[in-house]
């Protein structure tokens, strides 16, 4: 068996409900992850799959250690990070990235994209920064004339591959991707999932892939976790899910999926 | 005869004269649904915006036709011209947060056009708000009344808008991606909403989606975008059975559809690309 990159056991969550807080006094929490356990081996894509509400973002916040379970161990290449203060974790950051949902507001519009891809590297104390912008242009197939554009005269499509270029270009051993192709049109949807599936297989990147849409996710992950209300309600090889789904919410899930084929019923 | 009529429409941006709609024909029967489908900026919104009169300042109409029930809206008088599409026509829009006011309560705002356009009394534009909340399947129609659209959650914020569209029983709605904003298994029970109401009330419905998938659930004709051209306009049957433009195929190809994981979502090839591009543009000449 591969070596797991990632080790998370029994993770619980729960956070003030600001909706229900009273005027004086703290905020009633509510849980919102209640106990969750799974594994990433090195080299793995994990489909993280749930409808809104499910607790998929906050697992994914969970795994980088930007919030703190209340219980449970996080493992993080052998070292538990579970309650490890921000100062230690600092090193490690750079070894786990993160792409999001929205290019838009997840590039500052006042830097251009080599500024952009260049942040992280700055901070992180690399040398030869500009060879590595170039290099992660290239990566993600984007011109290296593009370091002197602004994130608003890119397309959708563009801008995401700029957010990957910037998770990629600190070499990260892992990856967070939270619904990074939902709000592209489906061409541009194809074009992103095929370059992150060259780089796993390029980079040997470990990605965690955060999705409601369980047809992008067989496309590109090994193993996949379906989420419903905090809790792992199925985890299977991604063939194994789609052959045979256990639960009845992954049904519910592969169902509501419309396919483009006006004779198959939707019910 | 149809509905809506759209007959050689084009639009550009006024300050640097880039075409945004390229001679556009389309049209629509009551009681059906078509698809307008195509990438971000293929012009597929632009369409939309002109059936209801709600371009951007920055664009204008250089041609063409947009007949609502047999008249030219381009030819009447601005002021006619709202009043019919008011009367007329409804929008449901792609993001159901940003389209209510955060401040109003749902009640108000689903008869608005009711009381301002129609001249309907308060109390019955209540009474019709409510039994159109019943009608879209909300579970407390009276407290959804009553409610701020921040206590109401995606879905119920969609179907509080799919009401307030068919409130003043228009001709046509138009629906600008309403379910992109909204999760797969809230997405289905919404879309199946939109058609079953459609159905119901007899409207005509004017569907803009980059989703493939969802307009063969949805549409029964549709046309395919490319820079602001119609490249494909055929029935959804037909389409299905296989597109006769590449573009078109390409555009199938990359839309995922989980039974065949080996042969869907794959990228548009470039030269596919190139080759509609320069169809699209020989034809302005």
């Amino acid at each position: 068996m591969a070596e797991s990159l990632i080790v998370a056991e029994g993770l619980r969550l729960a956070l003030p409900d600001l909706n229900a807080k009273p005027l004086f006094g703290p905020a009633p929490r509510i849980e919102i992850l209640h106990g969750i356990d799974l594994t990433i081996a090195r080299g793995a894509v994990l489909g993280i799959v749930g409808s809104s509400g499910s607790g998929k973002s906050t697992l994914g916040r969970v795994l980088l250690r930007l919030l703190e379970p209340q219980a449970g161990r996080l493992r993080f290449d052998g070292e538990d990070i579970t309650h490890l203060p921000e100062r230690a974790l600092r090193p490690l950051r750079a070894r786990m990235q993160m792409i999001f949902q929205d290019p838009m507001s997840s590039l500052n519009p006042r830097r251009r994209v080599g500024g952009i891809i260049a942040g992280p590297l700055g901070l992180h104390g690399r040398d030869a920064i500009p060879a590595r912008v170039d290099r992660a242009l290239d990566q993600v197939g984007l011109p290296r004339s593009f370091r002197d554009r602004y994130p608003h005269e890119l397309s959708g499509g563009q801008r995401q591959r700029v957010g990957i270029a910037r998770a990629i270009a600190l070499e990260p051993d892992f990856i967070l991707a939270d619904e990074i192709v939902s709000g592209l049109d489906v061409s541009s949807q194809a074009q992103v999932l095929a370059l992150l599936e060259g780089l796993v297989r390029d980079l040997g990147l470990t990605l965690a892939f955060i999705s409601h849409d369980l047809s992008v996710v067989r496309r590109l992950c090994s193993h996949v976790i379906v989420m419903q209300r905090g809790a792992v309600v199925e985890r299977a090889a991604t063939a194994a899910l789609f052959a045979a789904p256990e639960a009845g919410y992954t049904r519910e899930l592969l169902a509501a999926i419309p396919l483009p084929d006006p004779d198959q019923p939707w019910t | 005869m149809s509905h809506l009529e759209v007959r050689n429409l084009s639009a550009r941006l006024k300050r640097s004269g880039a075409p945004l709609l390229r001679d556009v024909s389309l049209s629509v029967e009551a009681g059906q649904a078509h698809g307008l489908v195509g990438e971000s900026g293929a012009g597929k919104s632009m369409i939309g915006k002109a059936v209801l009169g709600i371009l951007p300042r920055a664009v204008e109409i250089t041609g063409g036709t947009i007949r609502l029930d047999g008249t030219d809206l381009l030819a009447l008088p601005p002021a006619e011209r709202r009043r019919r599409i008011g009367a007329g026509c409804a929008l449901i829009p792609q993001d159901p947060l940003t389209a209510l006011n955060p401040s109003r309560r749902i009640g108000g705002q689903i008869t608005d056009r009711l009381v301002d356009i129609l001249g309907w009394t308060p109390a019955a534009a209540l009474a019709r708000a409510r039994a159109l909340l019943d009608e879209v399947q909300i579970a407390d129609p009276d407290r959804t009344l009553r409610a701020f659209p921040h206590e109401l959650s995606g879905g119920q914020r969609q179907r509080a808008l799919i009401a307030a569209a068919f409130a003043a029983e228009p001709k046509l709605i138009v629906a600008d991606e309403p379910t992109t904003a909204l999760d797969v298994t809230v997405q289905k029970q919404i879309l199946r909403l939109i058609a079953r109401m459609q159905a119901q009330h007899g409207t005509a419905l004017l569907f803009v989606t980059h989703d493939l998938g969802v307009v063969s659930k949805v549409c029964t004709t549709l046309s395919v975008l490319y820079a602001g051209r119609v490249i494909e306009d055929t029935t959804v049957r037909a389409f299905f059975a296989g597109p006769h433009h590449p573009y078109a195929a390409a555009l199938l190809a990359a839309t995922p559809r989980c039974i065949a994981p080996d042969t869907s979502l794959l990228p548009v090839p470039e030269a596919v690309i190139a080759a509609v591009r320069a169809e699209v543009e020989r034809g302005d000449g």
